[in-house]
Order: C-alpha cells, then structure tokens, then sequence
C-alpha cells in the first residue's frame, strides 16, 4: 500500500467526518432555522395554505380572567381569586381546590398562567379533562366563560 | 409552555440516508484500521460490518413502522459513534491480540434488540410515569446489587460490576435511566408544591425543608454510591441529573445553588476522608510529579493519554498509525485519547460535534414533548448523555479529575453501550411524540369515547383511587 494512498485516505476520512455533520446540520436546518419557516409564534398564511393542520382559530379579544368558579358538581357556588401562581386540582389534600368528586384523580389537572393567559394541563388522570366538551391531551389556553369538566364539577373562569 | 410547531413530515428518508453516510463513517474506519497491515478484509472486518448494517437497518425499519415521526438524526448520530467505537476497539486489538470488538459487537446486538424491544411494545413514554416510584426502588434495587456477597465483584477497586456467569455488568448504568424516570415523574407531579411554597431571602426564593427531601436523598444517594462502591463518576453523574431536573423542572437559582453547596462539602469531606478520592485528585493536579506518575495507581494512564493526544497535533497519525495502546484501558476509559491521538483535533472535535448533535437533538425533543413528564425526561436523559461527556472527555483532557464513567457509545463495555441505547430508545420515542402531528382548535380536539386505545393499569387507579368512569 502506497505512502500516498494512506495519507489521502487519512485526511478522506477526516473530510468523511465533516461532511457527515455538515448533512446533519443541514438536515436540521429547517429547525435550527429562527424566525422564518419555524416559530414559536403562530404560522404564516403561506404555512397554513401548505399545512392546514396548523391553522389555529384567530384569538378573540379576551379580558383576563380573574376568579374561578365552580359551576356544577359538589362544590357549586365556590370561587377562588386567580393569583400569578399555577393552581393543582384534584382530590389530593395538597391541591389548590380540592375537589370532593369521587371521579376526580389525586392530582387531576393544573391551571397555570402564561402570558395574559390560563392555560390547564391534564397530570395524566384517569378520567381526563374536558375543555368545552373536548378531552384534553396537551395543555391548551382557557378562556373566560369556558366550562372545565373534571369528573362531576365544572369549573369556569370569569373576569 | 413553548409550543414550537413545525410542518409534520415524518423524514424517514431524510434518516435512512444519514444512516448510510453513517454506516460509510463507521465501515470506513473499519477498513482503514487495518489497511497497511493488508489486514483491511479480514473476516473479523466483514462480520462487524455486516453486522452493524443489519443491526441499524432493522432498529429504522422498526421506526418506520412504530414511531414514524421520530427524530431522523439521532440514529445516524448513534450510528456512527457505535461505528467509531468498534473500529477503535478493533484497531486496539489488533495491536494487543484482545477480542474486545467481538464483545462489543455482541452487545451492540443486544442493545439494539432491546431498543427494538421498547420502541415496539412501549410505543409511548407516558406509560413510562405509572412507575414513578416503582423506578425508585428499582434504582435503588439495582446499586445496592453490586454490594451483595457472591453476586458483586470488585474491579480495579470499585465495586460496581455483578457477575451474570457468561459475562459481567454494572447494574448502576441502567440505574441512570430508572432515576431519570423517576425524577421525572416525582418533579412533574410536584413541580408546583416545590414551585409555591419556600421563604424568600434577596433574589433567592428558598425551598421549603419538606421540599428539600427528595435533593437530600439524591445527595445521600451520590455519596453513598461514593462510599460504598468507590465510584466517583457515578456519584457525581446521579447528583448532576438530579440538579440539572429540578432546575428544568422549576427554572430556580436557587437549588442549583444549594446543589453545589452541597457538593463542594461532600466533595472536600471526600477528599479527606477518602484515599481513592484523593489518589484522583493529586493525579489531576500533581499528574507531571514523578512521585504521582510512578505511584500505583497514580497519574501514569492520564499523562500517557495526554502523550497521545500531543503526538496526534491537528491531524492525527491516521488510524491504525499510532501507539494508542500504550495507555492503559486505551479500549474503554481512554478511548478518547486513543481517538485523539490517531484522528488528530479535527477528527475528536468532530466526534465531540456528534454529542453536541446528539444533546441538542434531545433537548429538542423535550422542547416540542407536549407533556411535563416526557419533557423532563428527554431533558433528563440529554443531560445525562452530556455529562458522561464532559466528564469522560474533561477528565482525559486534565480539565477536572479523571473518573470512572464511560464515553457513551464509543467505550469498550457492555451495560454502558446497553444502557445508553436505551436512553436514545426513550429519546426516540419522545421525539415521535412530540413531532407526531396533532390536530388543533377546538373543534377536531375531541376523540369520541373509546376511540383512544386506553392503557390505564390497575395500579394507576389504585394510586388517584377513583373509579373508571364512562363518558361524563
């Protein structure tokens, strides 16, 4: 075997490495990309012509909320001011509004504040969340006026 | 709560032409090993290659099938370290007349049948949550093991190993995982507890001391794997999970600050009290004395290794042209020195790229995981992968003291290439999820009752102690 051969094949595999990463870096770019093709915000009308899966409803212009209250189920007619911090419901005598509700898990749902908004996220109990009648799988914004159902009790936000 | 949204594309494709480069890298270094010792088409060269490109190629068909959306780069990236790893080991045997590569290419088998395994039957990480605590105990189950008489061994003065008869494993690296899944639930159900409550001193919101129970048990945790087993790196690699988790999981100074208070005191008692702690300290700081580097046990490996790295320089030797196999365990604890010396800065600076690739490909998916649990997880499992790393490759470099932990996918030995094929397994599946397109607004939100395949298991109800209920 040559001097000559093994030298290029030394520095070709080193250029072999490289390219290797270069084609992950730009199999990746469409991530790594900021502020054109993939935001954290919502998608362009281009996006969404391409990808209707990602329209979303427009925001409605909203007050913020201020209270919650419980519409239905044992508790009916209890309130709670809404404060900056998240709040746990659910069964367990360490939750914020601790619901006598026999269909309620120990750790049912949270209700946290992100921006001007309430978002309510589902801690993996055993009879879901519902959200206007939708059961919930990831944590979605709750506006003023939409009932949460966790087992029996509803709860709603007003402002 | 980020809710970074891209096009769904499932990009297989995209990953099974990485993957091919990445077999290229991986059989590249293979042949070159050999190649002016006219040894490049041996049969050991034919095995490891075929092998390895039967072995991918079945872990992408099963992500086609089962977790269609997973991230395309991070098999490629895996693909080509385990690639690296063997050609080295191969190299060093050639040099030394060891079948080490035939080992590791026994339980890259495994490794990728149990992958196969988990992204088959497991399909998605929230199940992973109903064992919060039984992860605990199993954790727990698994570093005490080592210490029973008969079963545990003692190697090169840790004792970390257990002797399964045809062959030996360190229960303590799939003890990394079952942690991680248990911080993981444990934070994500109490992040708020944690969140809420605690005194605030200047910018510092302490914690309550209830709170500081679960920081007080890793911490004992650490110290016991420490003192017992006499294994530094995993001590330190439990107690910087941990912290890195409950920083993510409560985005607060002020444990990480409490974090390494406490490891500045369990880190100087150590060194006082114990004599394998300070042995590894002086041969960091004093490496160059002659008294440390004749001592047994003393800097020799660590500056040998640096005598590699400099006669490597930019370039590298060329592989199969160095005298990498004059460190000791130049296979498994110094491979990256072995690496360095025969790759040169360009080649390791490559390798170190593939990890950064790696992490951030996990981070990413942590980022886009819909769930609390699934983001700490993957951002568990990231971080532990990351610091394996920095402390394998700071302590060959002379950054900080080298310990016993073993460089993710490259190092000769079977439970860390096992347990790290894992966690790529769970960072596999929560990508999936959280690339799998969902279907948003209100209206498509719903699924009729029954539709979702429900898993609940009776341990879940007996834990929120509710019945199941049908449609509200």
């Amino acid at each position: 075997m040559g001097e000559l051969v093994v030298t290029a094949l030394r520095f070709g595999f080193l250029i072999l490495l490289w390219i290797m990463i270069i084609s992950i870096v730009s199999a990746l770019r469409r991530d790594l990309q900021i502020g054109k093709r993939n935001r954290t915000g919502s998608p362009s009308a281009r996006e969404v012509r391409k990808n209707p899966d990602l329209a979303e409803a427009a925001p409605a212009p909203r007050a913020a909320p201020r209270r919650l209250v419980v519409t239905e189920g044992p508790l009916a007619g209890h309130s709670l001011e809404l404060a900056a911090s998240p709040i746990l419901l659910g069964r367990a005598q360490e939750a914020t509004l601790v619901l006598e509700d026999d269909y309620a898990s120990g750790r049912h749902a949270r209700l946290f504040p992100q921006g001007s908004r309430w978002f309510i996220e589902d801690l993996g109990s055993t009879n879901g969340t519902y959200l206007a009648e939708n059961q919930l799988t990831r944590a979605l914004p709750v506006d003023p006026g939409v009932p949460i159902r966790i087992g029996k009790t509803v709860i709603e936000l007003r402002p | 709560m980020s809710n970074i949204q891209t096009a769904p594309r499932s990009r297989r494709n995209t990953e099974l032409l990485l993957l091919l480069l990445a077999l290229v890298v991986g059989i590249g270094a293979n042949m070159l090993v050999g190649l002016d010792q006219d040894r490049a088409f041996d049969s050991d060269f034919f095995t490891q290659g075929i092998t390895l490109i039967v072995l991918v190629l079945v872990v992408h068909v099963v992500l086609r099938l089962r977790a269609k959306y997973a991230d395309p780069v991070i098999l490629p990236i895996v693909t080509a370290l385990n690639g690296i790893g063997l050609a080295m080991i191969h190299r060093l045997d050639i040099a030394t007349g060891d079948s080490a590569a035939t080992r590791q290419l026994f339980w890259t088998g495994i490794a990728i049948g149990v992958v196969v395994a988990v992204i088959w039957l497991l399909r998605d990480h929230r199940v992973l949550r109903r064992f919060t605590y039984l992860s605990l105990i199993a954790s727990a189950a698994l570093l005490i093991f080592p210490l029973l008489p008969f079963v545990g061994m003692e190697v090169n003065g840790a004792r970390i190993w257990v002797n399964l008869g045809f062959a030996t494993f360190q229960p303590g690296e799939i003890a990394k995982i079952t942690l991680a899944i248990f911080f993981a639930g444990y934070l994500s159900t109490n992040r708020d507890l944690i969140l809420l409550a605690g005194r605030k001193i200047g910018p510092l919101q302490l914690p309550r001391w209830q709170d500081m129970g679960p920081m007080l048990a890793a911490w004992l945790v650490s110290i016991g794997v420490l003192v017992f087993q006499r294994d530094l790196g995993s001590s330190i690699l439990f107690f910087g999970l941990f912290m890195a988790m409950i920083y993510v999981a409560t985005s607060r100074v002020s444990w990480v600050i409490i974090g390494l208070l406490m490891i500045a005191v369990g880190g100087f008692v150590a060194f006082q009290l114990f004599p394998h702690v300070t042995n590894r300290i002086n041969g960091w700081i004093k490496a160059f004395d002659p008294e440390v580097y004749n001592a047994i046990g003393g800097s020799h490996q660590i500056v040998q290794g640096l005598f590699g790295l400099a006669s490597g320089a930019l370039t590298g030797t060329g592989l199969g042209q160095g005298r990498p196999d004059l460190v000791t365990f130049a296979n498994s604890d110094m491979i990256i020195a072995a690496l360095g010396e025969e790759l040169g800065l360009i080649g390791l600076s490559a390798i170190v790229m593939l990890y950064v690739l790696l992490v951030s490909r996990g981070i990413r998916a942590a980022l886009g995981s819909r769930d609390a649990f699934g983001k700490l997880l993957a951002t568990g499992l990231s971080f532990t992968l990351a610091l394996q790393c920095f402390v394998v490759i700071g302590g060959v470099t002379r950054l900080i003291p080298l310990t016993g932990l073993t460089t993710p996918f490259l190092a000769a030995g079977g439970s860390s290439l096992l347990a790290n094929w894992l966690i790529v397994a769970l960072l596999l599946l929560i990508s999936d999820a959280a690339r799998r397109p969902t279907v948003t607004g209100p209206a498509t939100e719903s699924r009729p009752p029954g539709d979702r395949p429900r898993r609940r298991s009776k341990t879940d109800e007996r834990n929120t102690g509710s019945t199941e209920v049908i449609q509200p």
